[in-house]
């Protein structure tokens, strides 16, 4: 213990009489590591951003959509004109697979509405009163249409906020009619804002699936049966989505009756998979940045190593002296290597307060989302002592392999 | 305590090979004040540097407390030094950043740990009581020559190794040095080895050996 205390005031004394020229060798560890936590940290947040904006769209979300799936590296595309997928179908995977809770087929249209001076294109989409559940949507005000309105197929709207804001500006659109298409609707609800996010809610209205049925000629399959350009159902629980899948799969192989060697005619995504998809594409990312930043962390160990070098050089007879009272190589090689750590390792916290400062600052500009998470800092730091340890083997190797009667000799 | 037996010292010099040791036989006993004189280059300072574990022989046996020491490794010739031998350098060799009680809390840091009031004590044996926080560049020759001194007693080695300890210093501060390291010889009974060519520092010992040529050419007890 004695000896490790006088060990450690040995380097701290040899760091602290040479201050600025310590503090420029850190400097590149310094820069390195702060540019890794910046970096890695807009990557994190950006991850986190995304994921949580898919996570609001219902994290047991299950959409099936027709057309064939087409993979895509890694995601599924495929949406299309494929009139495959009917009302039918929807009844039957509510009937008969279980887990699931709700589905809603719906229909999508985009329709010109009008309210007397404003009008506005708008995606109208038929859905069933389940629907809104489904997909995490919740009304601000007025109600959603009923199981009874929804039977009867009357003209009644749920409006998106934004489209609420557009058609009526200065007035509660509760109880007002409005033109869509070729014919009236009564506005019953406004959606809350869901806040920007791709295929926001928020620029959409939803009428009951058998009002559009009625007003827009929607297309029939052979067999007679209501087509509609997408079905979305949640389950109880999101560990049941795989099962959940494969019993739709299979469900609907069936009812499409499917040879054995085809391709569905019709393809099932869970926000789940998107959200495990996109969170991939996010960590690659993240680790890129982090690689980049990397580089000058390297540039900046380089010039730990050029400084330990000269160090050694210039206590050449400091080293012969211990050795004349003492000490052994190992002693010799782990007092520079420790030097060179502790050096890096400084380096690295400050690299860390520095990194963590600007990521705050880039969050607080609003001009990224950051996060700063443990396993960066942790990440940065041991890398950041590992650069120590790294470039300060070979001089401190070399100083422990100096003759001491030579170093005693040297000037 | 120290016998060298045919101890033979080669240096490779490029192609040519530098004998400086010619078989070199020696016996010095506990207690014993020695001095070792010759010219320079009669390999004076090459016999120091192998008496205290710095440089291992070519060949010859050189048994140190009854231990042969000359074919241990490094590290082992490291612990011996750490333990066993206090060297004084013409030069001090002082780290000039410590102060005078960091530089001999160094003696002892590789021989077991700091004892920072060991170190205190020693530098009051040499008289530096009073300087204790004064770096090198602050006291004069023979104080440094003093630090050193204290550096070098206080681990208590069983010997005791100077190297033209007086060659830097003026013949007041020289005379200084010598008669604190002879009153330690009488008061503790140490083994002191020291090189020196001025016959007014070797008079001080009990016995003078001189080396010419890699030899020993002549033995005077005083």
């Amino acid at each position: 213990m004695k000896y490790w205390l006088s060990f450690l005031s040995t380097i701290w004394l040899g760091l602290i009489t040479h201050k600025l020229r310590s503090f420029l060798t850190i400097l590149g560890v310094v820069i390195g590591v702060a540019s890794v936590i910046t970096l890695m940290s807009i990557g994190r947040g950006s991850e986190a951003k995304i994921l949580s904006n898919i996570q609001s769209l219902g994290s047991n979300l299950i959409t099936v959509r027709p057309g064939a799936s087409v993979s895509f590296g890694g995601i599924r595309g495929g949406f299309g004109g494929a009139r495959t997928l009917t009302m039918e179908d929807a009844d039957a995977i509510a009937q008969q697979v279980a887990d699931v809770t709700a589905v809603s087929p719906s229909n999508t249209s985009n329709l010109q509405l009008v309210v007397g001076s404003q009008n506005t294109n708008s995606q109208v989409n038929g859905v069933n009163p389940e629907y809104l559940g489904i997909n995490n949507l919740k009304i601000a005000s007025g109600a959603l249409f009923s199981d009874n309105e929804y039977q009867s197929g009357s003209k009644v709207a749920v409006l998106g906020s934004s489209v609420a804001e557009t058609l009526f500006p200065n007035s509660d659109p509760i109880g007002q009619q409005m033109r869509m298409g070729t014919i009236i609707v009564r506005v019953i609800g406004v959606l809350e804002s869901k806040g920007a996010s791709f295929n926001s809610s928020d620029d959409a209205i939803f009428i009951p699936l058998t009002a559009m049925q009625q007003t827009v000629a929607l297309p029939r399959t052979p067999q007679g049966g209501h087509v509609v350009s997408s079905i979305t159902l949640t389950v109880a629980d999101s560990s049941q989505t795989q099962s959940v899948i494969d019993a739709i799969t299979s469900l609907l192989r069936n009812r499409h009756l499917l040879a054995a060697s085809a391709n569905n005619d019709f393809n099932i995504q869970s926000v789940q998979e998107i959200a495990a998809t996109l969170s991939e594409t996010m960590g690659t990312l993240t680790l890129l940045l982090g690689a980049i930043a990397a580089i000058s962390l390297l540039v900046g160990g380089i010039g730990v190593m050029n400084i330990m070098l000269v160090s050694v050089l210039e206590r050449t007879r400091e080293i012969g002296i211990r050795k004349a009272l003492g000490a052994r190589q190992r002693d010799i090689w782990s007092q520079f290597l420790i030097e060179a750590a502790l050096l890096t390792f400084a380096g690295g916290i400050i690299g860390v307060i520095v990194g963590w400062g600007v990521a705050y600052i880039v969050a607080r500009t609003g001009f990224l989302p950051t996060l700063v998470t443990a396993d960066i800092v942790i990440m940065a730091v041991s890398v950041s002592i590992g650069i120590g340890l790294f470039f300060g083997f070979y001089p401190a190797w070399n100083a422990s392999r100096l003759n001491p009667i030579e170093a005693l000799r040297s000037e | 305590m120290i016998q060298l037996e045919n101890i033979t010292k080669v240096y490779p010099m490029g192609k040519r090979e530098l004998t400086v040791l010619k078989g070199v036989n020696l016996n010095i006993k506990k207690g014993e004040l020695v001095a070792i004189m010759g010219p320079s280059g009669s390999g004076k300072s090459t016999m120091l540097n192998l008496i205290g574990c710095l440089d291992k022989p070519t060949a010859g046996s050189y048994l140190l407390e009854d231990r042969e020491v000359s074919r241990l490794s490094d590290s082992e010739l490291a612990k011996i030094r750490g333990q066993k031998i206090g060297f004084i350098f013409q030069t001090f060799n002082l780290l000039s950043r410590l102060t005078a009680l960091a530089n001999v809390e160094l003696g002892l840091t590789y021989a077991g740990g700091n004892d920072r009031k060991r170190a205190i004590e020693a530098l009051a044996k040499v008289g530096l009581s009073e300087r204790v926080n004064h770096r090198p560049i602050e006291l004069s020759g023979g104080e440094q020559q003093r630090v050193s001194i204290a550096r070098a007693i206080v681990k208590n080695p069983s010997l005791f190794l100077a190297d033209e300890p007086t060659g830097q210093l003026d013949s007041h501060s020289g005379e200084e040095v010598i008669s604190i390291l002879t009153s330690l010889h009488a008061e503790h009974a140490i083994t002191l080895v020291l090189v020196t060519h001025d016959m007014n520092i070797a008079k001080h010992c009990q016995r003078i050996i001189q080396l010419k040529d890699g030899e020993v050419i002549g033995e005077e007890t005083l």
